[in-house]
């Protein structure tokens, strides 16, 4: 059944119905393809979704204050919420037990100097423990330490495209910057995954901007890195009691959305990888259903060639070709398209897959891929179910009667 | 050869001998096309004896029967039968490919049976390509490929037109030279008395079983 003979004579069929051949190759082929193709624009959206959050920690808060919208306790409305270095030493204190770090972050935007270079510049006063919150990779030098913030230290880490604007190829370490009129040392230059903005900041210690701006204690915002151990249900709970106890401190009606928002960047997490495990859902919904459709069109075109060949059938038969001969030829000629055309498609699918990589990342696909597991497996699958739905059709040919056979025309 | 009773044949009993060359005759209805698809195996008898060279031909099963027709018999059809996108040569060679002969010889065998009809210049043109008294040589080559104890032919001019009818049957008559067995069913008389011996079939019961003299297709030709 297996022999060189058989081959041949399965090849020269294959070769002489080429319309046959390309329909069921085309079928496997296209549904293998497009199977391959979606499991992996799905993952790549996955990866998207992974992507939106890995330059950044997700044990973290980030707390913003507003304008109280309801007047409370005696408080008028409309008040603007301010945040100062209490703030932080009180939460730290309070919290001793969720709480892994506190840093303020105060931005201010001014004019940068180097030499004949300047360019505008985002300024992030932050304390040492901010990096933990931005994932922040030092390239060289160092990061700010709890010295620089203790002793009000005049030093700056700048961004990787900082470095790059002001600096060109020269080695911007240990040496001085203007940064609105102060003279700031570089003491680090550090790259970031978040991209091009993130990477045209610069870093100093909070205490340096509070000295600049008249010794006020002031802070912007306020980043809560909490323990990782807590888990989600933990980082929600403390959400929660952070709220009420800034709330109270500051005397923010608990029903005010306005005044204070603790951006809870494990809960958007969370969410983010609900929404994402839909979308795989879907995706994996349309995919199977793309297999089960290119599998009903393999039956579907089984049932037609066989019908097709009743007649050449019995004329085989007539020549004497057993059922098992006539079974036997059927089902090797459309496991051997299904088979070519299916991997044929895998490969064209991973192959395309491969190419897009980061190419599309505009519309949120970022490395699609898929697992060779589960895109063999599905090969597999489809020209299984083509051959058992060959194989029904075929039997019923190969018991055929050669002499009614021979009148089908 | 046989007994049948059933709708359509009613009682036939007849021996045909080795190297004979036998009409089988009747108007359209008679019978003889059933009697012939029994007779190939591609049908089957509800009840009767048939014995085939010595094998009593009963109990077939489909694995069976394919290999006996494989064996003992050729068959012509009216309609030629062969595989469209076959050549020539493929089509002869092809009762050879169900005998596990291996291909090399195959080609060899076919080739040898297509120049005895006369197509060996045509050995690798698709039917497509033939006229019909050709496809019917090259119908017949295959049907000798095998080289089968009997040849069955069902109305083997039926599609033709009488100078390609009587080119074929002076073919059948020179393979029967050779010592070939052949049943003709036909229901044109000419053709009829170009065999050894006719059998007249009416109403699925033998009407009249004669020997004739032959009369040589190729004087036609």
């Amino acid at each position: 059944m297996f022999s060189r003979d058989s081959w041949k004579e399965i090849f020269e069929t294959i070769q002489k119905n080429k319309l046959r051949t390309f329909l069921s190759g085309f079928t496997v082929a296209l549904g293998i393809l497009i199977f391959v193709s979606l499991v992996g624009l799905t993952n790549g959206l996955q990866n998207t979704f992974d992507e939106f959050f890995n330059d950044d920690s997700t044990n973290t808060f980030f707390i913003f204050p507003g304008r109280t919208s309801m007047p409370y306790k005696g408080y008028k409305s409309n008040r603007q919420i301010e945040f100062d270095n209490s703030d932080l030493a009180d939460i730290g204190k309070n919290f001793s037990m969720f709480v892994q770090y506190v840093s303020p972050r105060i931005d201010r935007s001014g004019l940068v100097k180097y030499n004949n270079e300047s360019n505008n510049y985002t300024t992030r006063a932050v304390s040492e423990s901010y990096q933990f919150a931005e994932k922040t990779i030092i390239m060289k030098g160092r990061y700010l330490n709890f010295e620089d913030v203790k002793k009000k230290a005049k030093y700056a880490v700048i961004g990787r495209l900082v470095e790059k604007d002001l600096f060109g190829n020269e080695d911007a370490i240990a040496k001085y910057i203007d940064i609105s009129g102060s003279v700031f040392k570089v003491i680090g230059v550090f790259q970031d995954d978040g991209g091009d903005d993130e990477e045209r900041r610069i870093y100093i210690p909070y205490t340096t901007r509070q000295l600049i701006e008249k010794n006020t204690d002031k802070v912007n915002q306020i980043v809560v890195g909490f323990k990782p151990e807590i888990g989600y249900a933990g980082a929600m709970a403390f959400d929660k009691s952070l709220d009420n106890f800034l709330r109270e401190k500051k005397y923010i009606s608990p029903k005010d959305q306005n005044g204070i928002y603790i951006r809870n960047v494990m809960d958007q997490y969370e969410q983010n990888q609900q929404f994402a495990g839909v979308l795989a859902i879907i995706g994996g919904a349309i995919a199977f259903g793309t297999i089960l459709a290119g599998i009903i069109g393999i039956s579907n075109i089984m049932v037609f060639v066989v019908k097709e060949r009743t007649k050449e059938l019995g004329i085989r038969k007539a020549l004497g070709a057993t059922p098992r001969a006539v079974v036997g030829s059927i089902l090797l000629e459309s496991t051997f398209i299904t088979t070519v055309s299916g991997v044929f498609g895998m490969i064209l699918g991973m192959a395309i897959l491969s190419f897009m990589g980061d190419k599309l990342k505009d519309y949120f696909i970022t490395n699609p891929y898929i697992n060779l597991g589960l895109a063999i497996f599905a090969t597999i699958l489809l020209i299984v179910c083509g051959a058992i739905a060959g194989y029904i059709p075929a039997r019923r040919a190969s018991r055929i009667k050669p002499i009614v056979a021979l009148r089908d025309d | 050869m046989g007994s049948n009773s059933l709708h359509v044949l009613k009682g036939i009993n007849f021996t045909a001998e080795a190297g004979e060359l036998v009409a089988i005759m009747g108007s359209s209805g008679s019978g003889k096309s059933t009697l012939l698809n029994i007779l190939g195996m591609l049908d089957e008898a509800d009840s009767g004896d048939y014995t085939l060279d010595g094998v009593p031909i009963k109990n077939l099963n489909e694995t069976k029967a394919a290999k006996y027709r494989n064996k003992f018999l050729g068959f012509i059809f009216q309609s030629f039968n062969l595989i469209n996108y076959k050549s020539a040569l493929e089509n002869v060679a092809l009762p050879l490919y169900y005998q596990k002969i291996p291909r090399k010889e195959r080609q060899v065998r076919a080739m040898k049976y297509l120049e005895q009809v006369g197509l060996k210049e045509w050995a690798h043109h698709l039917p497509s390509e033939l006229s019909g008294g050709q496809k019917q040589r090259v119908a017949i080559a295959r049907a000798m490929a095998a080289e089968p104890k009997v040849l069955l032919a069902d109305e083997p001019t039926g599609a033709l037109d009488s100078t390609t009818s009587y080119e074929v049957m002076d073919l059948i008559q020179k393979i029967n030279d050779q010592g070939n067995t052949i049943l003709v069913v036909t229901h044109e008389d000419d053709i009829a008395h170009m065999c050894k011996r006719i059998i007249h079939l009416k109403d699925g019961v033998i009407e009249k079983d004669e020997k004739v003299t032959q009369v040589r297709a190729s004087q036609y030709v």
